[in-house]
Order: structure tokens, then sequence, then C-alpha cells
């Protein structure tokens, strides 16, 4: 049978987790869906692998804090293995030479190592950043209002949002106001005073965008992260259990569950274009499927430059799409240990938490500093988790697993990072060895992923987990670009699914969730 | 004992822009100056005999032409010439020349690069675009968006109306605009180190952010949004340096039967049941009126004039978060010839305008991570002037005055305040570099002034010596300048306002907000506002 004689109602590129959601989604509408994904298996970078002999880990992505309750329930993850009760949050710990500093509970619930004055201080900003997010929450699963004429509903979306911000009362609305496009660092420096408090808010708020804590807009990264959720608590992060395959894992049996057919090891070669219109693809083994609706959930990039080709979309939109920023600037590094490291002045429950250094904003800034010039920080920020404490099948017995985000990693370093991987790698020794004495010779295996490594290994153009700088000018409604962020392209039949597309990456499953609903309400 | 109508604290440009339309509305206005002078930072003053020094600001072309009209200044000898010209000298011995015209312009861009020739035809084009939306916004008063009286409903609705008349595309860019960097936005249009540079510096000028920080691309507009005689963007030096035009007001302000008192520091406001009835002097002098305008940033007037207890909490804290960072410097400098420049022609228009060594965004950005670190920049980012090229008056026959405006200058040095040492240290990383371009600088040198945010701040009282009165960030713009709630022109103390810079729509010798609040005053006094004249609308 020559395959072109199949017709689908759907093919999804790409079987990363918003592939998968929302090939699943569009699935349960009734569509005859096929999922390509290029890789072995599905998953992307939310997929668990084993690095060295024995020692398995989630690649990139090694936190579950933020996959967005519609996607649970759209697609009855429950039902499909996925379990996350209270007792699995993990802390966040801050390390500093003067002794670390725990916030437990859904993003620091309850504040410990830090003085009176300061918990009362983190308690009342906790509450007004999660309020603040809490207003922009409901934009996640929303399409982004256009500007060219808005329908109806976003009106209403709009209004609601006027609404919540009223509830908010007049002085705390203004506060919204002021600080929605203010620099972390002097919100943080108004309102607090414990500088490894101060450090761990200001990673969070840049961690994954090429910003530095003093950079205007670099609130928002504090937004987005408080405005998702886990098991129903907001700030909330968990160590999945089987690392974060286990939730591709879920994901995919809930697609296959709702019927699409999963093709891996299918590279897509081109997309066809007739008259302006999508009408299938063409994998690179040769092969020419057919579809009324094609939907990418790869890098949009990827998609219109080098899948549809420039000639079929106008030189305007070709402009904006090569004008999208996406260059990493994060490492991911993996280390095969004999045993469990010791962090100073931690406890059990800590170790299997989240372990930040970032002693102070100042730091981070320094840090932030070289990436701006295509260089790396001698003194880099990390952010570290040791998953086999949590799942120790992840590890040889008694051995241990540490899975760590680095910033600041350009991923376009001067150097090249042939010739800087070895001294990067160092570096961020010389850290774990100051608040881990001793780790250094336990190291096994050590595996550092830079920017460009991340780009070969999952088709991540730039290196960039979100497909695309996640700040406020390529947020909402100029996300991927503007006048096309509601998931639908230029080219009839052609979608855009993935973290490149609002509100952007990190395991959340919104973007794929988001486009599927917009293909259905268009009954594309 | 004599009761003014309305006191004015502070003879700055906006102080006397408010004054002056005050004072045409029929009431009996004083304006009370700690300096011997009138002038704030737009001053010109002999510091060695023979030279006028631009000493704070030094270039005129956002100052509002309604007001002049309406206040008369040209009347009272107010004169703007125009100029072209200036360029970036690049590290290997070239120069980027600036025209007016556009093609030549273009031409000079295509000896760099065909491509960035060709992308500053789309870039003048949505530059323009930009500023046409925003530049009516200058002359109004910012909606409380938190309100619902009419009248913020009603200008939200102008707003609303105005972003509207946009074309989705243009729309798209005014959202990016506010909040991408300059560096970022030039990408998207330029390839070239040394035109991103030319245009990058707009973006940075006056502000604590580096060309990399998202916002600054705004900050560029704000730059943009000036014009010479209606030509849009254009620059030009005030005839007798900018203390002309600050002469000009004055004159204009006393011809209508105006009062100023020079040599009299306000120590704090008079406040009599949380209602302001006049201003007690430094002697101890107190002076009544109806009512008082502050003309001093928002930080001096209500940290230091107006005691807390008269004050909201709120208010009080969000005053106290004021970003009011000072980032920039002045080495001003007398020459008893006119430098020379091997790497420009002689006698070259260049020579004009403003000159610039920072042949890089690269560059900038490092000179701002000096600045975060709390220290002044080892490679200064300098925007460097010879007003006396095409205003003789400024310095004897053949004499020459520069004005070189310098960043980055903390407000403090590693947290301690600026010594001299500092200071000499600081003037000699700007000479060093000059020198590096014009052999045989030095020796031209009759006289010099340097002025850090110290100096600044002692002078003209611009708290942390930041020239536009607070930064230009998202969060102090529109309705969050100065504060949230009070971006109106009043404050929580009946009968006291604010006319300064740290009011919307901000820094830069433009006397927007002195009008502004001078249409608020009249509004609440209920009298006519006919001799002011509404913003025209850029064509």
């Amino acid at each position: 049978m020559t395959s072109s004689e199949v017709n689908w109602d759907a093919i999804v590129i790409g079987g990363g987790h918003n592939g998968l959601v929302a090939a699943a989604t569009l699935s349960k509408s009734g569509r005859k869906v096929l999922l390509l994904e290029a890789g072995n298996e599905v998953g992307g970078a939310a997929r668990t692998e084993e690095f060295a002999p024995g020692f398995r880990v989630s690649k990139v992505a090694h936190l579950l804090n933020r996959l967005h309750p519609d996607v649970v329930k759209t697609l009855e993850l429950e039902r499909h293995g996925l379990k996350v009760e209270r007792g699995d949050f993990v802390p966040s710990v801050a390390l500093s030479k003067d002794g670390p500093l725990v916030l437990h509970g859904a993003y620091g619930e309850v504040l410990t190592g830090a003085s009176p004055s300061e918990q009362s201080a983190w308690k009342e900003l906790r509450a007004q950043l999660l309020r603040y997010a809490g207003v922009l929450k409901p934009f996640l699963v929303r399409r982004p209002p256009d500007l060219a004429g808005m329908s109806l509903a976003e009106m209403t979306g709009l209004g609601q949002t006027a609404l919540a911000l009223k509830r908010l009362g007049k002085e705390d609305m203004r506060d919204f106001l002021r600080v929605l496009l203010m620099n972390v660092y002097d919100l943080l420096d108004e309102q607090l005073s414990d500088d490894r408090l101060k450090g761990l808010l200001a990673f969070d708020a840049t961690l994954g965008s090429h910003l530095g804590p003093r950079s205007p807009t670099s609130l928002l990264g504090l937004y987005y992260r408080l405005a998702g959720e886990i098991g129903g608590l907001a700030g909330a992060q968990i160590l999945p259990k089987g690392g974060m395959g286990a939730i591709v894992v879920a994901i995919r049996s809930a697609a296959e569950k709702a019927g699409v057919s999963i093709r891996p090891a299918s590279p897509v070669a081109k997309v066809i274009v007739e008259k302006g219109r999508v009408i299938g693809v063409v994998t690179q083994s040769g092969e020419t499927l057919r579809a009324r609706t094609v939907v990418s959930a790869i890098n949009p990039a990827t998609t219109i430059l080098d899948l549809v080709g420039p000639r079929e979309v106008d030189t305007g939109f070709v402009r904006k799409v090569r004008n999208i920023r996406m260059k990493g600037d994060a490492a991911k590094l993996h280390l095969a240990l004999d045993r469990p490291p010791q962090f100073t002045g931690v406890d059990a429950a800590g170790h299997k938490g989240r372990l930040v250094i970032a002693p102070s904003p100042d730091h981070v800034e320094r840090a932030f500093n070289p990436s701006k010039y295509g260089e790396f920080s001698s003194e880099p920020v990390m952010e570290i988790t040791l998953p086999s404490l949590v799942d120790s099948s992840l590890a040889p017995s008694s051995a241990c697993v540490l899975s760590a985000v680095v910033q600041y990693a350009p991923y376009a370093l001067r150097e090249g990072w042939t010739a800087g991987k070895p001294q990067f790698l160092k570096a961020i020794m010389a850290q774990l060895e100051a608040y881990a004495p001793g780790i250094g010779a336990t190291v096994r295996h050590a595996e550092l992923l830079t920017p460009a490594d991340i780009e070969a290994r999952y088709r991540m153009p730039g290196g960039h987990w979100h497909h695309g700088e996640l700040q406020a000018d390529q947020m909402l409604m100029s996300r991927p670009v503007s006048g096309w962020s509601g998931y639908d392209t230029p080219l009839d039949g052609l979608f855009l699914a993935g973290a490149g597309s609002h509100p952007g990456g990190g395991v959340s499953g919104a973007p794929g969730l988001n486009a599927a609903r917009r293909i259905i309400a268009m009954r594309a | 004992m004599k009761a003014w109508d309305a006191i004015v604290i502070g003879g700055g440009h906006n102080g006397l822009v408010n004054a002056c339309y005050l004072q045409r509305a029929g009431l009996d206005v004083l304006v009370v100056e700690k300096n011997d002078w009138v002038g704030g930072a737009a001053t010109s003053r002999e510091l060695t005999p023979g030279f006028l020094y631009s000493n704070c600001s030094y270039v005129c072309s956002l100052f509002r032409p309604e007001i002049m009209r309406d206040l008369e200044l040209p009347r009272f000898g107010l004169q703007v010439i125009s100029y072209e010209g200036g360029a970036v000298f690049t590290r290997d011995g070239d120069y980027l020349a600036n025209y007016r015209d556009h093609d030549a312009h273009r031409r000079e861009f295509a000896r760099f690069s065909r491509r960035d020739a060709e992308a500053y035809d789309r870039y003048s084009r949505d530059v323009t675009r930009q500023c046409r939306f925003i530049q009516p916004l200058l002359m109004r008063t910012a909606p409380d968006p938190t309100s619902l009286r009419p009248r913020d409903i009603g200008e939200l609705l102008y707003l609303g109306k105005k972003f509207a008349g946009l074309t989705a595309e243009e729309m798209a860019l005014t959202l990016r605009f506010w909040t991408m960097s300059i560096s970022d936005f030039l990408d998207e249009y330029f390839e070239t180190d040394v035109i991103k540079a030319n245009f990058a510096l707009s973006g940075i000028i006056g502000t604590a952010l580096g060309p990399m920080s998202p916002g600054t691309a705004y900050v560029l507009l704000h730059h943009y949004m000036g014009e010479v005689d209606g030509s849009v963007g254009a620059w030009g030096y005030a005839r007798g340096g900018m203390g002309a035009v600050t002469k000009a007001l004055a004159a204009s302000f006393k011809a209508s039967g105006g009062t100023i008192r020079t040599g009299a520091e306000v120590d704090h406001v008079l406040i009599r049941n949380s209602k302001a009835k006049g201003v007690v002097l430094a002697g101890g002098e107190e002076i009544y009126g109806k009512l008082v305008i502050s003309n001093a940033d928002v930080k001096r007037t209500f940290l230091k004039l107006v005691e807390e207890k008269e004050l909201p909490d709120i208010f009080l804290r969000r005053v106290r978060n004021f970003k009011i960072r000072g980032s920039s410097s002045k080495v001003n400098i007398a020459l008893d010839s006119l430098p020379e420049f091997p790497a420009l022609p002689k006698d070259s228009p260049v020579y004009r305008a403003d000159m610039h060594f920072t042949d890089s965004i690269e560059r900038m950005e490092r000179a701002y991570d000096d600045w975060k670190a709390g220290r002044w920049s080892a490679d200064p980012f300098l925007d460097m002037m010879i007003p006396t090229t095409l205003d003789p008056t400024m310095a004897p026959p053949g004499k020459h005055f520069m004005s070189c405006f310098v960043q980055y200058a903390p407000p403090k040095i590693d947290g301690r305040d600026w010594t001299d040492a500092d200071r000499d240290g600081f003037a000699e990383s700007v000479i060093a570099q000059i020198a590096e371009y014009s052999p045989g600088f030095r020796d031209r040198i009759v006289h010099m002034e340097v002025r850090t945010p110290r100096e600044i701040e002692a002078e003209v009282g611009l708290t942390e010596g930041n020239i536009f009165q607070g930064e230009l960030t998202f969060d102090q713009l529109l309705f969050n300048r100065p504060v949230p709630g009070y971006a109106q022109y009043r404050s929580p103390v009946g009968g006291l306002y604010m006319c300064g810079s740290s009011t919307h729509p901000g820094g830069g010798v433009m006397g927007a907000p002195g009008r502004n609040a001078a249409a608020e005053i009249l509004r609440d006094l209920a009298k006519p506002t006919l001799h002011m004249s509404p913003a025209h609308d850029v064509i």
C-alpha cells in the first residue's frame, strides 16, 4: 500500500510532550491522527535516559512543576499512571556559606533558616506574587488576544482579567500594574533583606532565559513559574518516580488509548503546500503522507524555514520568524556518583529537594554578565536535584545520580564549546565542591550538555527549551511571532503546537492542548 | 502678610513653564530658587572668563514647540539652531557619519553594509510611526486605570482609539517596543556593529540601563520625539547655551507680571491641617501661598520638604521605592582651539554635532556592567559636542566650548560617596579616550569642569544626580510616574502639586510636565486654559 492513499485527518510532527498532548486531544475529538517522531522514542526533552551504566536521569527537564490541570483532566492522566500527592512535594534549598535556607511545601508555604522578620516579609511577598501570578494564570490556556480584531470570546476573556484585577482592590491593582514589567532585583530589594532568599528568587525568575535579575521584565519569569501548578498547588514541584520519562509514558499511553498512531524514527523532510494550503508531509524516507491538517509541535523556525520553506510564505512573515530569539543560555549536568553527596548543613529531606546555588542576586547578575558577550562565568549558578534519592531505581544501589541545570551557558560561546566545555565543567565542579565537599572524588561519570549538545540531541535550535526566549516581547500576542500567535499560520491547514507558541516551554502541555482546541474550534 | 496665589519651588525649566502658564491665567505667582540664578539643569554659566558652559543639559530638541509658542519664547530671546552631522569614530581609524538627509545617511551606511542601508528605510519608517503614536501622549495627563471617573475612562478610551488607529502590525510593534532592549530591536534591522552602536546610544542616555536591557527601545523613542522648527527628531543648540531656554522663560514670566526670588532655599513646605499654606525658607522666613507647586523631584519633595506625618504610609512607601539612581556625568571643557580628529576630513560638518567613540553595543554594555558594580566605566560612553562650531557666542573668537556627556557614573562608588580623587580619576578616563582620537587634545584645554552625580545633586538638587528626576522604566512611566495613584500632578497634601520631570512624561528639557501640571491646577481652580494650546499631532 502506498500511504498516500491513506488520508489522515491530522498529522502531528514531533513526539515531544506537546505533540503527544495535541495528538491525543485531536484524536479524542474523533479525528484520525498520525504522530511522526524523528527519534527512536517519543518524549523529546522530557525523556528519562541512561547516561552511564546503571544510571538513568531526566534529560533537560528534571522537575515537574507546571503540568497543566486541563491537560491532566483532558487526557485523564491519573488513569494512565500519573499520581501526585502532597507528600511528593520537594522543598527548595538555597545553599549558602552561611548555612542553607529552605522553602518547604508549595514554593515556601513555610520558610526555615531565616530570621522571623524575613519570614513574615516572605509570607507577605509570597502571597502577593501568587495573587499577581493568579491574575495572569488564565492566559495559559487561552489564545492570546488577536489585535487585528477580537472575537467575542477573547473580549470576555480580557473582561474576566479586568475583573480579576478589580478584585485585587485599588491599591493592590496599582502595585500589580507597577511591578508587572519590573526587574526582579529591585522588587526583592524593596521587600526582602536575606541575600539567600533573594538569590533563590532571582535565580528562579531568570532560569531558562537570557536575562539577569536586574534586567527589566525579569519578574515575569517568576510569575510564569508561579502560574504553574502541580497537585493543585501553585509553585509546587515534584521529582517524578521514574524521572520525567514517566510523565511522557503516561501521556503516550493516553494518546495511544485515544487512537493515535505513533510512528517513531520518521523524521519529516518537507511539508507539502499547494496554493497556500498544506496538504501533507513527505518523510525523509521519501514517503508522502496526506492530511487535512498538519500540526507542527517542533520548533516554529524549523517548521517554517526548513519544512515549509521561505518561498511559500511572505517575506514579512519569514523575517519575523528569523527574528525569533532562541539562543539557549542553560546547560545540563549529569553526574554518576559512587555515593550520595553531602551538601553542608542540608538535612535528608533537603537532599531530596531542589538545591540552588545562587547566594545573592548580585551573584546571579555577575554570572549573567559574561553570557552577554558569549562567555561563561567562573562562578555559575545552578539548580541541583538528586533524583535517585527519590527513586532508587535510577542508580545502582548505594550510588547516586546528580542532575543540574546550570546558568549561564551561552549557546554561541566565543571560544566554541569544544574548547570551552572542559573549562566550564571545571568551574561547575568547583562550585559543587564548595557546597558539597568531597563530591568531586566520587564522580564515576560526568555528562555536560551545553546548549549546542541539546540542540543536536533534541532538535531544539539554539538548545533553548522554550523554543524561543520567553521574554515580554516574545510572549502572548508576540509568540511565536506577532500577528500569528493563535496557533494557526499564514498557511491554511498548518498549525504550531510546540513550546515556541503561547504560553511557552516547561513540561506543561499547554501549547499542545491550546493548539488542539483551536483546531477543533476551527473545525479544521 | 501677603499670600501668593501660587508658590513654585525651584526655578528649573519645568518650574518656570508651570509658573508662566499660571501667571498668564491671572494668578499671582512667586518662584523661589535656591541658587543665585534660575535654570536648574538648563543653565549657561561663565565658569571661566569668556566661556559660557551649558554645564548640565547641552542640546535642545525635546522642548515642546506648543509651549515655545504659548509663552512667546522666541520674542524673549530664545533661538534654537538646528544642527546635523555627528559621527561614531571606529577603532580602525574610520568613522560613521550622520546626515539629516535620508539618502545621504543611507549612502553612508552602504559604505559599511548594503544590507543595513536597505534596512535603514524600514527602520526609520517603523520608528517614526512609533513616535507618531506616542508623541501626543506627552502633553496629556495619564489616566488612572484604577479609577472609574468619567475623565479617566475618557482618557483610556482616547488611548484605546489612538491604539486602534494603528494597523495590527504597528500595534504589535508598539507592544514589543515597550519591552524590548534597543540591542535586540536593532538586531532585527542591522548587522554592522558601528551602525547599531550609532542608534543604540539614544536608548541609554540618562538611564541606568544598558543597551541590552529590556525597555531601552522606549528610551530611544523618548529621545526621538523632539523637533526643531517642525522637523521631528531634529536636534539643535540653544543660542547662548541651554541657559537661553530658562532665561527666555524667566523673561516671559516676568513680562506677564511674575516674581522670582533667587538665593531662596526652601527648608520645608508649610502645612496646616493637611493643606499647603506656603513655604519656609532655610533662613526661617515664612512665605504664604494658596498653592505650592514643587519642581523638585518626588523624593526631595516628599522625603525632605514635607514631614512624614502629613503623608499616608502607602504613598511614603511608594515614594521611597521610586528609582532615581543617577547614571551619567558631565565633563565641560574650555578649549583654546578646535581639536583635530585625524579620522575626519578638514572642516567636516561632522564637527557640528554629537561625536562618539563607542563603536559597538558590547562596549556600551560593558560600560554599564561597571555601573552595576558601583564604579565608573573604565571605557566610558561619551556624547561629545562642540556647540561653538555653530554658536560663536559661547566662547571668545577662535576658542571653543566642548560638552561631554558621560555614561556610566553611579551615584555612589562601592556604596560610599564620591571623593575628589574619584572625580579626577573619572575625568582622566574621559580625557584619555578623547586624546586617543585627537592628538594634542590635552594641550588645548584651558579650563575643565567635572560634574559627577555628586556635583549634580549638590548644585541642581537632583536626587542621586539622576538627570530625568527618576528612571524611565515602565514601572515609572505614564500612570506609574512618579507613583501609582498620584500620577496626575497632585499629592496627598491639599494644594501641594508636582511639576518636575519626576512626573509624566519625564525628563529632558521638554517642559511638558510643567505645562501639564499647570493644566491640572487650573482645572482644580476652575480657570480657563485657553492660553494653552493642545498637543499637535505629528503629520
